[in-house]
């Protein structure tokens, strides 16, 4: 890979003043972007590593909230989250491997906003809130395609709010070669209603299945949604599956979320 | 160009590395220390996994700069203290868990960081925890044995089989 500076600010202040260089792109697990470095499909001039910044880290509820810092890796949250939101847990428990999940973080996830990772779905899916060093951004307003999201240049998620629901699970259908989702499903029930979102099945990233939502918050079981079907416009066309596939998917795998949630 | 320094098997190491310095190259290239195997260099296969502060990483994909001061444990640092095998890599030879052997370090250090969690795993808890790690000569069922046999557990019977 191309040689670059590397800078490890132990405050978040010093990390977005490093950031300020035109150059420079934030560093957390790593786990993504070291890899594209190696493929020299990115080529920073700086990596300003956000994994010394105590206050980015750690799993915390505040009332009806789980509050998660931003450098949290996979395997914290799998651990710390599992009293409070079991559902987040277990999804985090199933990234990856355990090597990735040691040093993967879930603002690093979300702030890539790859179309099969696991955490957009989640906080999408529970309506979570992206903290950043600048804004709060809802999660329906922040993801915005794939790869694409509404952070600013230099900007720094600082943690995530997620919502606890009622009720949630996720359901991951596994692309076993990556460790990568074919499909991902997020239900999560709260006393608003069902929130339902999808990760690997549409080209344009995460999205909300606003008829199954419907359904379920009328009835939260997996038959109010045993006669929907997805439409294939807009799913990702690869080896793995075709468009009619991946919506197939989207139903049988919403479904497995409401079942395991209940 | 940074000066890092680790404690790599108990020993206090210290190398001037570029930004883009990986662990594994800190390891192998600055230090000599090969035990550890870079296969497929894109974070699939774990051939290169090694503790870092008790936690299993792969090396291939952390730079060294972002780890200054870890304390790193490698295979070097998993044989007894006289030199003869340590107990995860003597289950390894009795059970046959290797064939090629590439893949064994990553094997060795995934297994010291599962049974150091969970001491006394399920057949199913082990095929699910050294799911990154990938042996091309598909050895497993002698891996599988092998962890079995290192946490003290019966390594005779595998429900895969």
């Amino acid at each position: 890979m191309h040689n670059f500076e590397f800078v490890k600010p132990s405050t978040l202040a010093d990390a977005v003043a490093a950031l300020g260089d035109g150059e420079a792109q934030p560093l957390s697990g790593g786990q993504t972007l070291i890899p594209s470095m190696k493929a020299r499909l990115n080529a920073p001039g700086l990596l300003v590593s956000l994994t010394g910044i105590a206050e980015l880290k750690g799993v915390c509820r505040e009332g009806d909230m789980l509050v998660i810092g931003a450098a949290t890796t996979h395997a914290t949250v799998a651990a710390d989250a599992a009293a409070d939101f079991p559902g987040l847990a277990a999804l985090a428990g199933q990234i990856g491997d355990h090597a990735v999940r040691n040093r993967g973080t879930v603002g690093g996830s979300l702030a890539n906003n790859n179309p099969s990772a696991c955490y957009p779905a989640a906080a999408l899916g529970t309506g979570a809130t992206i903290v950043t060093n600048a804004r709060e951004i809802a999660a329906d307003d922040y993801f915005q395609g794939m790869f694409t999201t509404a952070l600013e240049e230099g900007e720094i998620i600082t943690s995530i709010r997620f919502p606890i629901p009622q009720k949630a699970a996720y359901a991951k259908f596994l692309q076993p070669a990556p460790r990568f989702a074919l499909t991902v499903v997020v239900v999560a029930q709260y006393a608003s209603g069902v929130r339902v979102a999808v990760t690997g099945a549409s080209e344009g990233g995460v999205f909300r299945w606003a008829e199954a939502e419907a359904a379920l918050s009328a009835k939260f079981d997996a038959d109010a949604i045993a006669g929907l079907s997805h439409s294939s416009d807009g799913m990702i066309s690869d080896l793995h599956g075709t468009p009619e596939y991946r919506a197939h998917l989207v139903r049988v795998m919403t479904q497995r979320a409401v079942r395991a949630a209940l | 160009m940074s000066h890092v320094k680790m404690k790599v098997n108990g020993r206090d190491v210290s190398a001037s590395v570029e930004g883009r310095t990986l662990l594994s190259s800190y390891l192998r290239d600055l230090l000599g220390m090969t035990g550890t195997h870079v296969g497929c260099d894109t974070s699939q296969c774990g051939a290169c996994v090694v503790l870092v502060n008790g936690q299993a990483i792969k090396s291939c994909t952390a730079f060294a700069a972002d780890l200054d001061g870890a304390e790193v444990t490698t295979v070097e640092g998993m044989a007894n203290p006289d030199g003869s095998l340590g107990r995860i890599q003597q289950a390894f030879q009795d059970y046959h868990g290797l064939q090629c052997g590439f893949c064994t370090p990553g094997m060795v250090m995934s297994t010291a960081a599962l049974l150091a969690e969970n001491p006394k795993p399920t057949e199913e808890e082990v095929r699910h925890y050294l799911e990154g790690n990938i042996c091309r000569c598909t050895g497993y069922q002698n891996i599988v044995r092998a962890v079995m046999a290192a946490s003290g557990q019966d390594a005779g019977a595998l429900a895969a089989e």
